[in-house]
């Protein structure tokens, strides 16, 4: 019965290892930590619990006292996006594999259309390849790469039948994804009414193809152009700035890629002034900093391409990593996006052309434990909390995914906190030349890893196949995010002042046609339904919207006593 | 003469004892007293002036006639008038040139047949005079327009009129660095011109603005620039120098902006991150236009809101229903002045440039500067009377005409402990400067929003009214002292925009703008008896200690005893130099600092993937481009800002090996740790 066998990456589907009992670890979830034992069946966790009854014949794993978590959730991977018509070479086979080799038992990844094309197209060219090649279990973000009338409707679609709830806007690319704080204001509104969540890609554009162009003048052309041109003010500005729109659209903001202390910061903040905002920090700005860039090994410098860039800053990952154990940050990606050296080449000449991507969905969950828990910042449930479970819940698989219970998906991680491993593009599964995380030694690591129910990774080897990845659909408006969104909807109806008709003179305007604000182009009047009026949060108390009787006398800022009870001071008698 | 003094001095004796150690610091006794000050002891503080002395300061006068003389006509004699008497061979070197600054030869009566200069020489006596940085007790002697001695027991010469200015304190004049006297609003003209409105200023205290050139969206800069002059030099009863707006940039305005900065006298330009479509710039533009002003040496002036988000807000409130002056308020709420504050303060950390953001009018936007100053940032912030004594509650007034008066953008705060707070970064130096947006328009003007509050021409009073409420709130309440407000009101304006020290100091050559300031009693602000032509006056009802009691503009008195006397058209118009000091020396050294510098490196010869025609998704890239030779782009040997001090840029030997981040000691002395040996 036990599918124990050498089982290589062209093996057979082992149907016998179906049913499974996991013995004598400890449950981590991201609430508490408990000794029991596990039994899978049928993909599903059927049991937790000591001395279980089990049927005969089923595998055994002993844990051995080790922690047994939820699989991994790894919330962004770019698996197939094209940059200048290049794909990257870890296709949903290859990065699928590293993932699971990582502990990571689901991806979701970004389905990137290019603009002009459909967006249902596009997901549906991203679901053929991923079905025919993922190894794990995956769901899709939908990026827009432009935003106009037509948009919705597609949108409409994903959201209500193809199970995506999640969309990616971009702030930066400019004249190629940007998009206008107009255009992301009607996307936000539009997204939120489908009970979406927003995630935004933040980096002022603008100023980004200004500084672009200025280093290239200067003649600097090399990878160190790459974060010269995107220095962290630009980020945290345009977290702010997403921040701003979120809070008055009043929807879910989650910011992919947060790379620097400041944008860590200003989300930090926004939170404790009660925005609905998520950050996600990635492998490599948990792990590695921006001075690789000033290498003198071009392949080298290349490799650690990504936008927003790495901060050259060496605090920025222990500072990352902080806010991420006291939960002002929320989840971990990995941004994985591997391009070969030589596809980077393409940008020899100009940093502007690298393609953009750094690996990192094998090595997330070891640097969030050798960083974090390892040094004591983190307990293991946050560690499960914001490798899995938080994503779960604010994508809406919760608690499918991210958790082990009876009836959760049998997605579950033997993690061994003691083992250390270097790592090195040598023994990794990325189909990547370079590792950017070459030679750093890290504790913790999978020590055996089970999909749908199915051991894929143990003592060391792969037992995946191809196209066992199932699409995971996900529903709109995930409680995580949307229920404090849903009650200040509630709350933040607003009401205008009746008064009587001004009925005094009226200036005579002469016409000046070019004075008044031009009409919007159609593409800019969204009709969105309105809450009912019912209270406005953001006035104060001290409102006068009722109707004040003494409202034309004029207001008195304060009363001044002319002549004080006990004589005016010597002060005043100067005059 | 000096019996008479002592006289004078007598008659006051009783007042001034009582008056004895009751004030700090310690008033002057009668002359010769044990405490009193050593005699000359202030001209030696006061600025050495050789360097801008008066002959400076009017040749500047005189330049500007020269080098305009083509384009503008001196409105009045006065200018022509100064320039001749300095130069008149006949007459005795004033104390600047000749060193001693103390003593003034009596001119005699040989320039007595000039009765308007008569009336310019004035001596102030017995008050104390208040500078940004120390207040002491001096007389005042003043001629020709400019202050010609300090001290105490002057020699003036016989028939000056004295200014008693016993109790008060003395101080220069305000500046009201931002009004917009002449801006249309839907070709609309505000109520109150340069005439009304530099008339209110002078009753308030304020002795020079500085306004605001409001061009329409792609017309000429200098077109718009000489109609202001034209206006304000027939109008204008003080001294006023200009703001440009920007209205829509365009590579074209490069030259004009130049010609503005280097012959027309103008170094602050002001940009529109809101009123989209009409004047709003965007990121890109602003970009570009910083980084234009600050190799010019101006300031970069912003109106911070995020005019997508006000535009999109506007749409929802008017579908709403809500069509009054609270819809306003509702489309422009804080957090997008907020936003555009710390949007322009990161472009203009990327362009290295100054920044000045007007109209400060929120606890929060006033919180993002302070922390960018904390950061190093270059970055003023100017709140206004309005925001420094009102709220935003009168919006949601039953009476349409007051809501609407108080409509300006970005809005009074709804929050009713702005005010406060804004006066607390006043008084700690976080916010610098107090300006009054005054741009009011009348109640029939207003009205042409009465069915759409997007109509409603934006703006309110507060010309008059800034002085007193920046006294009332900050220093009577003492937040602040006395130094620190003339600083507010009067110096770091000067400082910034680079007048100082003609104006915003009480120093021997410095303009005579003074203002005899009563600090003890109060006066309440009215509609009724304010000196504007609008009906309303948004501070209406409100009581503020602290008043002008004489105001003295370009030497003449213009307040006295509660009788404004002002001359339409007298006021000149101040050129301003670029690269002000108090702002661009920091600037200037961080741009030496701030080179970036490429890495060397040999040549990549490895494969190069075949990109498949992509042509259309490759970024815009600029048409020049280096050479693809990186090895020539070595630049200046400077420092890079940008980079860690762990940068790699040096030749690295080692640079092949992958860079181990830590190492970690398996085996540590005294055996391992339990936890490490748990496997």
């Amino acid at each position: 019965m036990s599918g124990i066998g050498y089982q290589g990456k062209k093996s057979i589907p082992h149907l016998t290892s179906d049913r499974l009992l996991i013995k004598g670890g400890r449950i981590v979830n991201d609430d508490q930590s408990f000794y029991a034992d596990v039994y899978v069946e049928d993909g599903l966790i059927k049991q937790v619990g000591e001395n279980l009854i089990v049927p005969g014949g089923v595998k055994v794993v002993e844990a051995d006292g080790r922690m047994v978590i939820p699989g991994g959730i790894d919330v962004n991977t770019c698996l197939q996006k094209t940059h200048l018509g290049v794909t990257p070479v870890d296709d949903f086979y290859q990065g699928t594999r590293a993932a699971v080799a990582g502990g990571t038992t689901m991806i979701i990844d970004h389905v990137n259309p290019q603009p002009g094309d459909s967006l249902l197209e596009a997901f549906e060219k991203w679901q053929e390849a991923a079905d025919r090649k993922s190894c794990c279990d995956y769901s899709l973000h939908m990026d827009i790469p432009q935003w106009h009338e037509g948009v919705k409707e597609e949108l409409d679609l994903l959201v209500q039948e193809k199970g995506i709830n999640s969309f990616l806007v971009y702030m930066a690319y400019k004249d190629l994804y940007q998009m206008s704080d107009s255009q992301l204001y009607e996307a936000f509104s539009y997204l939120k009414e489908l009970g979406a969540v927003v995630m935004v890609h933040a980096e002022n554009g603008d100023l980004i193809a200004q500084e672009q162009s200025k280093i290239l003048d200067m003649g600097i052309t090399g990878p160190e152009g790459h974060p010269l041109s995107r220095p962290e003010e630009l980020e945290a500005e345009a977290v702010y700035r997403a921040i701003t729109l979120g809070n008055r659209v009043n929807c879910p903001v989650y910011i992919t890629k947060v790379m620097s202390k400041s944008a860590a910061d200003t989300i930090a903040q926004a939170r404790k002034k009660g925005s609905v905002v998520f950050g996600e920090p990635i492998t490599a700005s948990l792990a590695t900093d921006g001075s690789h860039y000033w290498s003198k090994n071009w392949a080298k410098a290349a490799a650690y391409v990504t936008s927003p860039p790495l901060s050259p800053d060496p605090t920025t990952p222990d500072h990352l990593h902080s806010l991420l154990a006291c939960g002002d940050l929320q989840v971990v990606g990995s941004a994985h996006c591997a391009y070969s050296t030589s596809q980077k080449a393409i940008g020899k000449d100009n940093f502007t052309l690298i393609p953009e991507g750094t690996n990192g969905v094998e090595e997330r969950m070891a640097f969030v434990w050798d960083k974090a828990v390892a040094m004591g910042k983190m307990d293991e449930n946050q560690f499960v909390a914001v490798t899995s479970t938080s994503a779960a819940k604010i994508f809406n698989l919760y608690p499918r995914k991210g958790r082990i219970a009876v009836g959760s998906d049998a997605d579950i991680v033997v993690w061994d906190p003691d083992r250390t491993r270097t790592i090195t593009a040598k023994l990794q599964q990325s189909a990547q030349e370079y590792n950017i995380f070459e030679g750093m030694e890290c504790r913790g690591a999978p020590f055996l890893v089970v999909s749908q129910g199915k051991i894929a990774y143990e003592k060391g080897k792969l037992h995946v196949q191809q196209g066992t990845g199932r699409f995971i659909p996900r529903k709109p408006f995930p409680d995580y995010s949307y229920q404090r969104v849903k009650t200040r909807d509630n709350m933040m109806g607003r009401q205008g002042v009746s008064r009587g008709m001004y009925d005094g003179p009226v200036y005579d305007v002469p016409a000046t046609p070019k004075y008044i604000t031009p009409a919007p182009s159609a593409k800019t009047s969204p009709t969105t339904h309105q809450p009912p009026p019912i209270r406005n949060l953001h006035q104060s108390n001290f409102s006068l919207s009722g109707a004040q009787f003494d409202d034309n006398i004029p207001r008195r800022s304060g009363h001044r006593i002319v002549a004080p009870p006990g004589g005016r001071s010597n002060i005043t008698n100067l005059g | 003469m000096a019996e008479r003094r002592l006289l004078q001095k007598d008659d006051d004796e009783g007042s001034l004892f009582s008056r004895l150690g009751t004030d700090s610091p310690k008033p002057r006794v009668k002359f010769g007293g044990m405490f009193c000050n050593v005699e000359g002891a202030y001209e030696n503080k006061t600025l050495n002036f050789e360097s801008f002395s008066p002959n400076t300061a009017r040749k500047i006068t005189r330049g500007r006639a020269d080098c305009y003389s083509d384009t503008f006509s001196d409105s009045g004699s006065v200018r022509s008038d100064f320039s001749s008497i300095s130069h008149t061979p006949n007459r005795p070197q004033p104390a600047a040139s000749s060193q001693s600054q103390s003593i003034v030869h009596p001119t005699g009566p040989k320039r007595l047949h000039n009765a308007r200069r008569e009336s310019d020489r004035l001596i102030i006596k017995g008050g104390k005079i208040v500078n940004d940085d120390q207040s002491f007790y001096a007389d005042i002697y003043i001629e020709d327009g400019f202050i010609k001695q300090i001290g105490e027991n002057l020699i003036v010469p016989g028939g000056v009129k004295s200014v008693d200015a016993y109790g008060h304190i003395v101080i220069p004049g305000g500046i009201d660095v931002n009004t917009s006297l002449q801006a249309p609003h839907l070709g609309m003209n505000p109520a109150d011109d340069f005439y009304h409105g530099t008339r209110a200023a002078l009753a308030g205290g304020t002795t020079m603005i500085i306004d605001h050139v409001l061009p329409e969206p792609g017309s000429s800069l200098l077109a718009a620039y000489d109609q202001w002059r034209d206006i304000a030099d027939v109008r204008s009863c003080c001294d006023y120098s200009l703001h440009m707006d920007i209205t829509r940039w365009h590579e074209g305005l490069t030259e004009e902006v130049e010609a503005l900065v280097k012959d027309k006298g103008v170094n602050s330009f002001l940009l529109f991150m809101a009123y989209k479509d009409k004047y709003q710039s965007s990121d890109s533009q602003i970009y570009e236009v910083f980084g234009l002003l600050r190799d010019m040496g101006a300031i970069a002036q912003v109106h911070a809101e995020n005019g997508d988000i006000v535009e999109e807000e506007q749409k929802r409130i008017l579908e709403l229903g809500i069509t009054g002056p609270e819809g306003h308020v509702l489309s422009h709420p804080e957090e997008v002045e907020t936003e555009a504050v710390y949007r322009a303060i990161t472009i203009a950390k990327q362009a290295n440039c100054p920044l000045y953001i007007t109209k400060v009018m929120s606890r929060q936007a006033a919180d993002v500067i302070a922390k960018a100053r904390k950061k190093g940032m270059v970055v003023f912030g100017e709140p206004i009377a309005a925001s420094l004594a009102m709220d935003g509650s009168h919006y949601w007034s039953k009476n349409w005409a007051e809501a609407a008066a108080f409509v300006m953008s970005p809005p009074l705060s709804q929050d009713p402990s702005t005010p406060e707070y804004l006066n607390s970064l006043l008084a700690c130096g976080d916010l610098q400067v107090t300006g009054s947006a005054h741009s009011t328009f009348s109640t029939a003007q207003k009205a042409v929003g009465k069915d759409n509050f997007t109509l409603i021409p934006e703006g309110t009073n507060g010309i008059e009214e800034r002085m007193s409420v920046v006294w009332d709130k900050a220093v009577a309440t003492g937040k602040m002292d006395e130094n620190e407000f003339v600083a507010v009101t009067s110096t770091n304006a000067a400082k910034l925009f680079n007048l100082y020290p003609r104006k915003g100091r009480i120093a021997v050559g410095s303009d005579a703008d003074l203002v005899i300031w009563n600090t003890k009693e109060a006066r309440t602000f009215s509609a009724a008896t304010h000196n504007l032509t609008v009906e309303l006056n948004i501070f209406e009802g409100m009581e503020c200690r602290g008043y002008p009691e004489v105001v003295i503009s370009q030497g003449r008195i213009v307040l006295e005893g509660g009788q404004l006397n002002v001359t339409e058209g007298l006021g000149r118009f101040i050129p301003r130099k670029a690269f002000p000091d108090y702002v661009y020396k920091r600037i200037k050294a961080r741009s030496r600092m701030a080179d970036a510098r490429g890495v060397p490196r040999g040549n990549y010869d490895g494969p190069v993937h075949d990109v498949i025609s992509a042509t259309k998704s490759m970024p815009s890239t600029p048409t020049t481009r280096g050479p693809p030779c990186p090895g020539k782009t070595v630049l200046a040997a400077g420092r890079n800002l940008h980079q860690s001090g762990f940068t790699l840029s040096g030749n690295q030997m080692d640079d092949h090996i992958p860079r181990r981040t830590a190492q970690r000691i398996v085996a540590p002395p005294g055996g391992r740790s339990n936890i490490t040996s748990l496997s």
